[in-house]
């Protein structure tokens, strides 16, 4: 639980959540969106990419991740996006590197975020505010 | 990458395609108790007669990649040689109270909880070095984990095979057809590691997709 102030100065105490444009991703490398994610939900916010981690980072991010678990502290995330999705013309596929095109993504501290239902076009969460 | 080079790149992965090779390294993988290691095992134990490693129903029993070379399966007239990679669980999260919820005590569960994390970065960085993956599922789960879409996407994004064990199908909730149905671009193989239903049929997927 965390208590912020709003644009308007109001005085919340809720769960944060963050959603961030696939412009300000794009122009990140693939360590600086870890980074950013793995700093963010150890603040315990929730965070929805709105186009997703590519497959390698996707592998980097649940590494480092497993690096920062900590008894008591910090248990790991909770990550959900849809399958990404394939180039599927032939001759893209024998002369090009495959282009993958990543989803949207949410992530959230794994004693937090919980998902209830996830196929290839619902993801249904529960954001808890209870650590 | 230069033109030529990923021309000629492409052109490689399009003759070993074709003209398949004989000897490739394959990594089990997927969700921790999914049965991967019950499955290296009957591989192992079927074509050698030797086993992989222990099983248990505690996530995160296989904590270390474990390498088994030289592996030959004949079915149906093809044969491969193959070696394969029995991997830890992939996870994202790793809480020691899930494995005192098994009857451990709470020094011996965060010792569990600390070699599973390194096991799951073992088996991450093993994804490197692969020809191929078999990605066990538990038929009984919801497909759409986030280790599946992990794994599958990064086989796509370098366009290595895969093939989905869909596990358990000796359990009446097994339902193969649902991730038949998530993950229809990939070829799958419904079976029971534990009974070895249907695993003359997935030597004969193994030996066409990986040889």
């Amino acid at each position: 639980m965390k208590r912020s102030q709003t644009i308007s100065g109001d005085i919340m105490i809720g769960v944060q959540m963050d959603l961030i444009s696939e412009d300000k991703l794009s122009r990140m490398t693939a360590m600086e969106k870890i980074r950013l994610i793995l700093d963010g939900v150890k603040e315990g916010k929730i965070l929805v990419l709105e186009r997703g981690l590519t497959p390698s980072e996707e592998a980097k991010l649940i590494e480092m991740t497993m690096t920062e678990i900590t008894p008591d502290d910090f248990a790991g995330i909770e990550i959900e996006s849809y399958p990404s999705k394939q180039n599927q013309k032939l001759l893209d596929k024998l002369f090009k590197k495959p282009l993958i095109r990543t989803r949207l993504t949410v992530i959230g501290p794994a004693n937090q975020l919980k998902t209830l239902k996830k196929d290839r076009d619902l993801i249904s969460a529960l954001v808890s505010s209870q650590y | 990458m230069g033109l030529i080079k990923k021309v000629k790149k492409n052109f490689s992965s399009l003759w070993k395609g074709i003209f398949k090779k004989k000897v490739a390294r394959i990594g089990i993988y997927g969700p921790p108790n999914a049965g991967k290691t019950t499955l290296a095992n009957r591989i192992i134990r079927d074509w050698t007669g030797d086993a992989m490693g222990a099983v248990s129903e505690i996530p995160h029993e296989t904590r270390r990649a474990r390498r088994r070379e030289g592996v030959t399966i004949e079915s149906n007239g093809s044969k491969v040689t193959l070696d394969i990679v029995d991997t830890p669980g992939l996870a994202t999260k790793i809480d020691f109270h899930d494995f005192m919820a098994h009857g451990m005590e709470e020094e011996e569960a965060k010792r569990r909880a600390k070699e599973a994390t390194e096991g799951i970065i073992e088996a991450v960085k093993w994804l490197e070095d692969l020809d191929g993956v078999i990605l066990v599922m538990d038929a009984t789960e919801d497909p759409f984990t986030q280790v599946n879409v992990t794994v599958i996407g990064n086989m796509e994004a370098r366009n290595l095979p895969l093939l989905i064990a869909a596990n358990k199908i000796d359990l009446p909730e097994s339902s193969p057809a649902r991730i038949r149905s998530a993950f229809p671009q990939h070829p799958l193989v419904p079976i029971s590691a534990l009974d070895g239903q249907n695993i003359d049929t997935l030597y004969e997927e193994i030996a066409d997709h990986f040889g």
